[in-house]
């Protein structure tokens, strides 16, 4: 039972470390594109990637400033959306899909292929970008914390609350966005581009900003995973992120303003939660009712692959009996059933 | 803007063309209806106040020529009809005139400015608005947010605008209070509140109308508004189109329904296989033998008499016989060949 407890505590630490961020803000991105203006954005990472790499190779790279690297990286979000969107917003939503897919494998491709280890390390990575980040840091970042029974170092606590600080002012731009006649339209768009064209709305500009916007916060979150690992490698941004922040999106409640939010810190908690008590599990003479030992069933490794087939059947069983997610609206999604 | 009208002031100034519509209780004087009195009825005709005119308009699809019409002028402030078998290209021609599709060749104008190459939203920002044969309510907005997305020129759209409320939210409540206006008009007050996927098919037409006239058009194009819809609510929606023009509005819009088109049009034209086939005042179109024809096939006009059915027959025959030679009936012609060949 003590095990139980330890990987709960484990859960609730990682609902709010940094990947949880990450995913957090991967999935807000993504709910301005899918849940709000319907573009099918499944490059999302690549967004996270120029941005940490923005910093990254600004700083190691080109001994810049941490903050010109922070504008480089945002800046690098917002010209690859507009290179995305050029092309493809005004075809059907299929092509962005592609595109963006496309997009993320060759841009991961392109950073770690031989050629462009000047610049960007290629798989050896860049290291040594965020100790200025750090400097700011009010607390000792070497200092242990306990907080409600869950410890951290100085240097995670100081990336956690400027990471969940970006998630707070995140959605409450979103929120004052989507209350205004701008997110009316951009949900007109979702439903009916024609009709929204028809009542004079130039329905690509909308898709252009929403592109953009929900890409800078994809930006924003490979910055704070990159200063939170300390390391860039691009193989960190492997595009099944994307995936799973779609997950989070989903779990949390699409076209809601904290859906994302609160579906990366379930995700992360189901993750954490599921591995220790997995591995608590396997290790300990745990037998199942008697019948088998489950360490003769499970071996460690097998663990990492469990906890993502636990994390399907649970998107699963989420479908099936709640498919508006968590915080979504029943009304809303049978209307799209029909 | 070329207009000279600002959109807010189209309805004044629609009452102002009619002093005699406010005072009488009879129906308000059909201001295009009699404007077009001394037209001619042939294709192509030259109106007295041409709101649209289209000039040698062709697309087409391949080897299929959807559209080629020549010159069309739709009168201001009057209900045009659109009619024409199915695949005449009438929709084809709601697409092109509202930018939704673009033509191979030809121009057309809109108080005198060209649309050529405009997108769909840059023509209904110029007051041409349209609403679609298949119902495009946005589902899973309320009514009252599909209405007040029809509103022109928002200040909250804009997106940093959109981030100060104090820049939009006056207009805003104006949008409001007229969306609710609308709503109260069309009957849907009482929806407000329901997504719009929630209504039924003639109430998303409703619906669908009364967002359009958010934006204070000036030209309303209507793609089969009484399609699928119950008579009684029939009879609504022709009260709405009537009242439409009564505001100064021209309307046109593609209708099946001849009792409808008869009903409400001042003017009526007819589409077959892509082009203008006839074109005159309602009463003109039943009578107009090409319309008959395009509408039922050539020979449609099986008789309905024994004599008739004689004299069909005799003529047919006759006709026949010239065909195959100068002399006699059709046996002896057949037979007179057959000598000759062998």
């Amino acid at each position: 039972m003590g095990e139980l407890l330890d990987a709960f505590q484990l859960g609730v630490r990682a609902m709010f470390a940094y990947q949880a961020v990450f995913f957090a803000l991967l999935a807000i991105g993504l709910n301005l594109h899918f849940g709000y203006t319907g573009l099918l954005n499944f490059g999302q990472i690549a967004f996270a990637m120029v941005g940490g790499y923005g910093i990254a190779i600004s700083v190691a790279q080109w001994d810049l400033p941490f903050w010109v690297g922070v504008v480089v990286g945002l800046g690098a979000a917002v010209i690859l959306a507009l290179l995305l969107g050029l092309p493809t917003l005004r075809l059907r939503a299929d092509y962005l899909a592609i595109v963006t897919i496309a997009t993320a494998e060759a841009l991961r491709l392109l950073f770690r292929s031989v050629g462009s280890t000047e610049v960007t390390g290629s798989t050896e990575g860049l290291f040594d970008f965020n100790s200025s980040f750090f400097t700011w840091c009010p607390w000792s970042v070497s200092g242990r914390f306990d907080i409600l029974g869950t410890r951290w170092r100085g240097s995670e606590l100081w990336v956690i609350t400027i990471g969940w600080s970006i998630v707070l002012l995140s959605c409450l731009l979103v929120w004052a966005l989507m209350r205004s006649p701008w997110g009316r339209v951009l949900r007109a768009v979702r439903e009916d581009e024609d009709a929204a064209r028809a009542l004079g709305k130039n329905v690509y500009a909308f898709k252009m900003q929403s592109l953009v916007l929900g890409g800078i916060f994809g930006a924003l979150g490979g910055m704070v995973y990159a200063v939170g690992t300390g390391s860039q490698n691009p193989d960190q941004y492997q595009n099944a992120n994307t995936f799973l922040a779609y997950g989070a999106l989903i779990l949390g409640g699409a076209a809601r303003v904290l859906g994302p939010v609160i579906g990366a810190m379930l995700l992360w908690f189901i993750i954490a939660f599921s591995d220790s008590a997995l591995a608590a599990l396997v290790s300990g003479d745990n037998s199942f009712f008697g019948l088998f030992e489950w360490g003769d069933l499970l071996s460690t490794t097998d663990i990492a692959y469990i906890r993502f087939i636990i994390i399907g059947l649970g998107l699963m069983l989420l479908m099936i009996f709640r498919p508006q997610g968590i915080l979504g609206d029943r009304r809303e999604v049978m209307l799209d059933a029909r | 803007m070329p207009a000279d009208q600002p959109p807010g002031a189209t309805a004044a100034s629609g009452l102002s063309k009619a002093p005699a519509a406010t005072t009488a209780s009879a129906p308000p004087a059909r201001l295009a209806q009699a404007a077009l009195r001394d037209v001619p009825w042939e294709i192509g005709v030259a109106k007295p106040d041409p709101a649209i005119v289209v000039d040698g308009v062709t697309r087409t699809f391949g080897g299929l020529t959807a559209v080629s019409v020549d010159h069309l002028e739709v009168q201001r402030g009057g209900i045009t009809g659109l009619i024409g078998p199915n695949g005449a290209g009438k929709t084809t021609l709601f697409n092109l005139l509202t930018g939704f599709d673009q033509p191979n060749s030809g121009t057309w104008s809109f108080d005198g400015r060209s649309l050529g190459r405009l997108s769909p939203h840059q023509v209904a920002r110029l007051g041409v608005v349209r609403t679609f044969q298949l119902t495009k309510a946005l589902s899973r907005l309320t009514v009252l947010q599909n209405m007040l997305l029809g509103a022109k020129d928002q200040r909250g759209e804009g997106f940093f605008r959109s981030l100060v409320p104090g820049v939009w939210r006056k207009q805003e409540a104006a949008n409001t209070e007229k969306a609710l206006d609308l709503l109260a008009r069309f009957k849907l007050d009482a929806k407000k509140d329901d997504f719009a996927g929630t209504l039924s098919g003639g109430q998303r037409k409703l619906l669908e109308m009364a967002r359009a006239l958010m934006s204070d058009p000036k030209v309303v194009m209507l793609d089969e508004p009484m399609a699928g819809v119950n008579p009684a609510l029939t009879q609504s929606l022709l009260g709405h189109v009537k009242d439409l023009r009564e505001q100064g509005m021209t309307v046109i819009f593609v209708e099946h329904d001849m009792d409808v088109v008869r009903d409400i049009s001042d003017w009526v034209v007819v589409m077959a296989a892509g082009r203008v086939i006839a074109e005159g005042p309602p009463e003109s179109i039943s009578q107009n033998q090409a319309v008959v024809d395009a509408y039922l096939g050539a020979h449609h006009d099986a008789p309905l008499t024994v004599e008739e059915e004689d004299r069909v027959l005799a003529e047919a025959e006759a006709a026949i016989a010239r065909e195959h030679g100068p002399s006699g009936d059709v046996l002896d012609s057949e037979t007179t060949r057959k000598g000759t060949q062998r």
